[in-house]
């Protein structure tokens, strides 16, 4: 009566069949991953140092270490979190807690949407003729921190809007039968259960604009300067602009230092990918709805 | 203020806590209320049955002006909470709020701890004159002695309120309201979500609280409506058939159609 039919042992085998070949499409797409860290580990790790981390560039940018760029990165990524977040979160609670569904709200979901879509390349241009001309920036670390933060704002907008909409719906009736109104109700309860994962996912999303070239090299960051910026109107060199101008620009520069460089950038990128996702991890573990 | 005269009542409590008057509610194109007339006892429980649809959570949400946040919602009519129309335009929406209390059928505490749950509502109405730290923990004590959980839970008042069971949760969720003292209770299936003991300890609960607040309950359960109400309301298709002491409406009512649905020939 429970013996297995030849249904069964054809049903069986498809399964194990589709098994098999998710498993060996999962495997395919962690390759790239892996052969890109590997390589990089391989031929740029001999030059990791703290050394090469804190020291200027010497010899035409043939030698020496990287620690302009470096630390024009973290400039250029500081100015675009403190504009995209508080803009991007603000916009988001909007949408989420305020905003009905008519027309107006579409017209600006279909407008983040688009903003989204668009390539990089004109982003710099934007910003070109935005920051650094109309506003008159120049170009500075301002106006590429901008910049990247106009371009990261529609992520950093449905990010945010995802980890407001994780709040359940209960919460926010409960508060409004009570009497609160909105705002106390967002900043009572719907706030207070999102700030961790608007946080988390912000910085994810903005720090993964620290690769980024096109935008900030005609806004803000330089091939070569043989002092560190002062503040943000001063321009200033960056990790990604770096590797592109020793990899394709500079003759004589040894194997090692592009790869190292771009090690950096990668670590740089995955580190704080790392942390925010462990920090979201933490968080939603103690939460319990 | 219409003074109401029953000599059962201290001359300024009005002898009804809710009336609505020729209540017309439309979702867009389709109306959920017919010309509903009530006049609801003020300090009884009154019960409100009927069908699946009927517009039982309608009226509810009707009475808090919650309704209000869905912008294609229409009412025409009035409602008056203790003698006041609360669709008046001079009347403060929080006001309401605060006066018309209403209970879930989940449970739905904050995700904060069970104290300030508690004190939750009491710091929306008190801006400013802060209540010190001993009246706070007496508004805590005095809400959960009378939602009976004090001798229960006061150990644990930095616990989370949505870590208790789904009863205590929804005695909370009760307990809550009272720190701003309501006059009206609403509540749409209190018990849908709880197990037999639970349901028997909400129902006790509720009992519990008659004479102090008016308390309306929804219920598909006919024996809760009978043993945990004084007065009930039967509703069909957006209009109220009947509405008796709740004894006169299960025992001899007027119409063929409650007779139908309190034997069970309504879904
Ligand atoms: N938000 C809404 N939008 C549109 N129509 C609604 C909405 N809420 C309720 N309705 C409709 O209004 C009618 C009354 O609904 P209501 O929820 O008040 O019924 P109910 O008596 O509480 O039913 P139940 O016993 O199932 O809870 C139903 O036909 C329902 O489909
Ligand atoms: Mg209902």
């Amino acid at each position: 009566m429970f013996a297995e039919s030849s249904l069964n042992v054809r049903n069986k085998r498809i399964q194990n069949l589709f098994r098999i070949l998710f498993l060996i499409m999962t495997i395919l797409l962690i390759i790239p991953v892996v052969a890109i860290l590997a390589t990089l580990i391989a031929k740029g790790g001999s030059i990791i140092s703290i050394d090469f981390l804190f020291t200027h560039p010497t010899n035409g940018m043939t030698a020496g270490g990287i620690f302009p760029a470096l630390l024009g990165t973290v400039w250029i990524v500081a100015v675009a979190l403190l504009a995209s977040v508080p803009l991007g979160v603000a916009a988001a609670i909007y949408l989420n807690e305020y905003a009905g569904d008519n027309w107006f709200t579409r017209i600006i979901q279909l407008a983040i949407i688009n903003l989204a879509g668009v390539p990089s390349i004109v982003h710099a241009l934007f910003g070109v003729g935005a920051f650094v001309i109309f506003f008159g920036f120049g170009t500075s670390i301002l106006a590429a921190g901008l910049t990247l933060a106009i371009m990261t704002l529609p992520v950093v907008i449905v990010s945010t809007r995802e980890s407001l909409r994780a709040v359940p719906q209960a919460f926010r009736e409960a508060c409004w039968n009570m009497g609160a109104t909105r705002w106390q109700t967002i900043r009572r309860v719907v706030l207070p259960n999102a700030v961790s994962g608007i946080l988390t996912g912000v910085i994810l999303e903005v720090s993964r604009t620290a690769g980024e070239t096109a935008p900030i090299m005609f806004t803000g960051a330089v091939f070569f300067l043989p002092f560190l910026p002062q503040g943000v109107f001063d321009q200033t060199m960056a990790l990604s602009l770096h590797l592109f101008v020793i990899a394709t620009q500079v003759p004589g520069v040894p194997e090692n230092l592009p790869f190292g460089v771009a090690l950096v950038l990668i670590a740089m990128v995955l580190l704080m990918n790392s942390i925010s996702i462990a920090f979201r991890m933490y968080l939603r573990g103690k939460k319990k709805w | 203020m219409k003074i109401a005269t029953t000599d059962t009542m201290n001359d300024t409590a009005p002898k009804y806590a809710i009336r609505t008057s020729r209540l017309n509610l439309w979702y867009g194109a389709f109306q959920a209320l017919f010309d509903v007339d009530l006049n609801i006892d003020n300090g009884r429980i009154t019960s409100l049955i009927g069908p699946s649809g009927c517009g039982k959570s309608t009226f509810l949400r009707s009475v808090n002006r919650i309704n209000e946040r869905l912008d294609y919602v229409r009412i025409e009519g009035a409602i008056d909470v203790m003698d006041k129309n609360i669709y008046d335009p001079d009347v403060e929406l929080m006001q309401v709020r605060k006066q018309v209390g209403m209970v879930f059928q989940r449970p739905n505490p904050l995700p904060i701890s069970i104290r300030d749950n508690i004190l939750f509502g009491h710091s929306l109405h008190n801006k400013g004159k802060n209540a010190s730290r001993a009246d706070r923990e007496e508004i805590v004590e005095s809400s959960l002695k009378q939602v009976l959980l004090w001798d229960k839970i006061k150990d644990r008042l930095n616990q989370k309120g949505t870590e208790l069971s789904l009863e205590e949760q929804q005695k909370l969720c009760i307990a809550r309201l009272l720190p701003v003292k309501p006059s009206v209770l609403l509540m749409d299936e209190p018990c849908s979500a709880l197990d037999p003991k639970g349901t028997a300890a909400v129902e006790e609960l509720i009992w519990e609280l008659r004479g102090e607040y008016t308390i309306l309950i929804v219920t598909h359960n006919m024996a809760q409506a009978r043993r945990a109400s004084e007065a009930c309301i039967f509703m069909l298709m957006g209009k109220v058939v009947e509405h008796q002491a709740t004894e006169d409406l299960f025992v001899t009512p007027e119409e063929k159609e409650t007779a139908d649905y309190i034997e069970g020939r309504y879904g």
